[in-house]
């Protein structure tokens, strides 16, 4: 992973660069359910993306400038979308019973339809993105030491 | 490549597979709604739904229809001047897709109505108080009985139908074809059996329009 020319590309470019691709896909991925195919997202879908869609815009602007900081401040994002992602996985999966969560009518977080291709829970994926994220921001911190 | 060129051409390719994963799904959609219209033709339109307009009309707009949905109480004035202004040339058939909680209640209302020829006044009734009844996490669609207590109806016998053998069959029906029909958001436009592709109203006068056309009207 050492970069041949480390003026060109600063060790800790190419970990903030895949932590962005990760937002980047993953915001695309959420559009796509909610927006083309019309799985309303639900409560917890949607802190989610709260927690998902500015990383791209934060790592984004940090990309651009070659700014090593921009990974401390999306940490915080990454890492709150993190748990949440993590506590829908477990009501998803049964863990925990949604009767704790304020589900809003019409789409359930515990819902079988949250599933890619049948297979894959969604929540699964986010919580999937959130942690390579988060490890990617934190490479590329150790990398930059800042 | 520079690093601004790779950020800026990571964007743009994911916005191209985006935009191409947009045209697939739409297309694979379209598809199945037209191959499913092709193979369950009776499907669309019943001898028992409500009929606006002309029944002899050359151009039929079948909408699917909610009563507690608030996009379908935005069309339906666009729907009615389209059959107002066709000089009998386009009718509406409604078919029902209760697709809330509380809108088979709803429905079962505006059908015992249409049993006494009150419908198109309890329809209108309905969704013009469709606020006050139709709220998605706590619908009380029995207060369409308050809304439409004056139009006429004898509300003794209208009660006793809403619950009969006939409306829970017509609602049985409606279902039913609009699963068959893959129907799964309201309103759904069906014009002479072609699915309305784009939704909003002008696509819809547009595909009115060509219809017209293709039926030879002027």
């Amino acid at each position: 992973m050492a970069p041949q020319d480390g003026r060109r590309h600063p060790k800790f470019w190419t970990p903030l660069f895949l932590a962005w691709l990760l937002a980047l896909l993953a915001t695309a991925g959420a559009l796509f359910l909610g927006e083309v195919m019309g799985k309303t997202p639900c409560v917890l879908c949607w802190y989610q993306r709260i927690a998902m869609f500015p990383l791209v815009l934060v790592l984004g602007m940090g990309l651009f400038t070659s700014d090593p900081r921009s990974a401390r401040y999306a940490l915080p994002l990454a890492v709150v979308g993190w748990g949440i992602a993590a506590y829908h996985l477990m009501i998803f999966s049964g863990l925990v019973t949604e009767g704790l969560v304020p589900c809003g009518q019409g789409s359930s977080c515990a819902d079988a339809d949250v599933q890619v291709a049948g297979v894959v829970p969604i929540p699964l994926l986010s919580l999937a993105a959130f942690t390579g994220i988060g490890v990617l921001l934190w490479l590329s911190m150790r990398r930059a030491k800042v | 490549m520079s690093k601004k060129w790779m950020v800026l051409a990571t964007v743009a390719l994911v916005v191209l597979a985006f935009a191409a994963g947009v045209v697939v799904y739409t297309g694979r959609t379209n598809q199945e709604v037209t191959a499913a219209v092709q193979s369950n033709g009776d499907a669309l339109i019943r001898p028992h739904s409500p009929i606006y307009g002309n029944p002899a009309a050359k151009v039929t707009i079948v909408e699917f229809f909610d009563p507690s949905c608030e996009t379908c109480r935005a069309f339906y004035p666009i729907v009615k001047s389209i059959v107002n202004a066709s000089f009998g040339q386009v009718r509406l058939v409604v078919r029902y897709a209760p697709l809330h909680h509380g809108s088979d209640t709803a429905v079962r209302i505006l059908e015992a109505a249409r049993l006494q020829d009150k419908y198109w006044e309890a329809l209108e009734r309905a969704l013009a108080a469709q606020p006050q009844w139709a709220s998605h996490d706590r619908p009380q669609p029995l207060l369409i009985w308050d809304v439409i207590g004056d139009i006429g109806l004898d509300i003794t016998k209208a009660r006793t139908d809403a619950d009969g053998p006939a409306i829970d069959q017509l609602l049985r029906q409606d279902i039913a074809d609009m699963q068959a029909l893959k129907v799964n958001r309201t309103p759904s436009f069906f014009v002479n059996g072609t699915p309305l592709r784009e939704f909003g109203e002008a696509p819809l006068k547009a595909l009115v329009g060509e219809e017209l056309k293709k039926a030879g009207a002027t």
